[in-house]
């Protein structure tokens, strides 16, 4: 980009770079001696080194010649044709933005085509048709496989999205939305509030409300904390609200581990599900709308398959 | 014209012709770059790091991520397509020194900033495998240890002199932005503001 903070310097590198290229043809043409005649010697050098030592100066290989004027015929042609001089734009007008977009461009009318058909379906007709499925599948695995893993399983922290169990809602409108803007959900620490013991009473109640193995007593014990420090979020039977992202309780799926030190640990710190929002890594390209179709289609059809 | 013979007998001129030819290059292709306004503003809303970032930064430098992670996506389709906008140079404003690398072992890590949630990172710096099973990065679990950067004062100083602009009060407030803080804080702080000032298109 040629946006200089002064005229000079467009002069200054101009100057610079044809004086370089003349004086170097000059210099060359200069220490050019003639080709020698049959038979002729060539030049002997006045210094004589180690007593008998001499010097002939030979005139430069025609060949080697060859080369180095052609560089520099080249180097006169590329300046002609390309930008390289100040602001000088060349005769093609090249410039490595432009190329990019010229690539995009040729990219985009090549797989409009293919995405408008998909984009006059709703999700789950696209979530069924095995084209757009590979399509998506492609997309997830650049865009979303990192947290979620290749097989969109997920991992400690990251949740499954190959079952029916959703956090914030699973219908196409819900996904889209999460993909896009993201999602930032925030269990305060309660370790404080509830103390050691009431921490532990709480995460036995807890247990409890899936069916899992927990200490009656303690359980009971917990029951009204829970109903005070945890069911603003998790509602009063446990079974969660996805306006908040508070997670279903009363299920088998842990996202940060069902044992009884896992639960401890989630009430006593607190935990921050933080999903970043993929507007701006899908690309910058006008297929951008597309692709968010096709994913959110991939991800929707990854928990329509039992 | 001087001969070959009065050049190669006078050292001194020898040192002084060799060095005028050797800098041509540099003349024409470097020093303009410092006159450009592309190339030396900032774009909107990039700011110097900070205390806690700068940190995180030479740790980054420390562990050698340049090796294996660039920080620089060229203009090609396939570049922006995965990571976002391609990179410009007023992005880097503030890089000193620059990290772009020539190395792709991982993926680009220039438009990283707000890609992954600071968990991911922790998890993913302390044992890769835990969230990429695929992946062939080394583990950094020495990572989660306390920060401890008493150099702190003297490196935001010393990028002042080169135009960073840390306020008095942004140095006396840094050891106390430090503090408490461990490695893996200081890396993901800085990994999460890489990039994020992209140009809008």
């Amino acid at each position: 980009m040629s946006d200089f903070t002064h005229g000079f310097w467009p002069i200054y590198i101009s100057v610079l770079t044809v004086v370089s290229i003349v004086g170097t043809w000059v210099f060359l043409k200069s220490q050019t001696t003639r080709k020698l005649a049959p038979g002729e010697k060539p030049e002997l050098m006045k210094h004589t080194w180690d007593g008998d030592l001499q010097d002939l100066n030979n005139p430069l290989p025609r060949w080697w010649l060859g080369l180095f004027y052609g560089t520099l015929v080249f180097a006169g042609v590329y300046l002609v044709l390309w930008p390289g001089l100040g602001n000088y734009p060349g005769l093609l007008g090249w410039t490595s933005k432009g190329e990019y977009e010229a690539e995009v461009q040729k990219a985009e009318a090549k797989f409009q085509p293919v995405y408008a058909s998909f984009m006059q379906q709703d999700i789950a007709t696209v979530a069924a048709d095995p084209d757009a499925r590979a399509i998506g599948r492609n997309l997830f695995l650049t865009y979303c496989s990192q947290c979620h893993g290749s097989d969109a399983a997920g991992a400690r922290g990251f949740p499954n999205l190959t079952d029916d169990v959703w956090l914030y809602g699973g219908d196409p409108e819900t996904i889209k939305t999460t993909l896009t803007e993201g999602r930032s959900g925030m269990m305060p620490p309660m370790g404080e509030v509830l103390g050691a013991e009431g921490t532990k009473e709480v995460a036995h109640y807890v247990l409890s409300l899936s069916g899992r193995p927990h200490d009656a007593a303690l359980a009971e014990a917990g029951r009204p904390k829970f109903a005070e420090a945890c069911a603003a979020c998790h509602m009063p039977d446990g079974t969660g609200m996805q306006a908040m992202g508070a997670p279903n309780l009363t299920d088998k799926v842990w996202l940060y581990g069902g044992s009884e030190a896992a639960i401890i640990e989630s009430i006593a710190k607190g935990r921050n599900g933080v999903m970043p929002g993929i507007d701006q890594t899908l690309g910058t390209t006008s297929n951008k709308e597309a692709k968010l179709h096709l994913l959110t289609a991939y991800v929707y059809g990854l928990s329509q398959r039992q | 014209m001087i001969s070959h013979e009065t050049i190669e007998k006078n050292l001194g001129l020898l040192i002084v012709l060799t060095i005028l030819i050797v800098s041509v290059g540099g003349l024409v292709q470097i020093v303009p770059l410092f006159f450009q306004t592309s190339t030396t503003t900032a774009v909107a809303g990039l700011k110097p790091y900070t205390a806690l970032q700068l940190s995180g930064r030479d740790i980054y430098i420390r562990e050698g991520c340049v090796g294996c992670h660039s920080q620089m996506v060229r203009p090609f389709r396939a570049e922006t397509e995965r990571y976002g906008h391609y990179s410009v140079a007023g992005e880097f404003t503030y890089d000193r020194p620059f990290l772009w690398g020539s190395k792709r072992t991982g993926p680009d890590l220039h438009r990283v900033g707000g890609r992954y949630s600071d968990a991911w990172h922790a998890a993913h710096l302390l044992n890769p495998r835990d969230v990429v099973p695929e992946s062939n990065m080394p583990a950094y679990p020495w990572l989660d240890r306390p920060l401890k950067d008493a150099a702190i004062q003297r490196k935001m100083r010393t990028l002042n002199m080169v135009g960073h602009g840390y306020s008095e009060q942004e140095i006396n407030d840094a050891p106390a932005e430090l503090e408490g803080k461990t490695e893996l804080d200081a890396v993901i702080a800085y990994l999460q503001v890489l990039g994020i000032h992209a140009p809008k298109n």
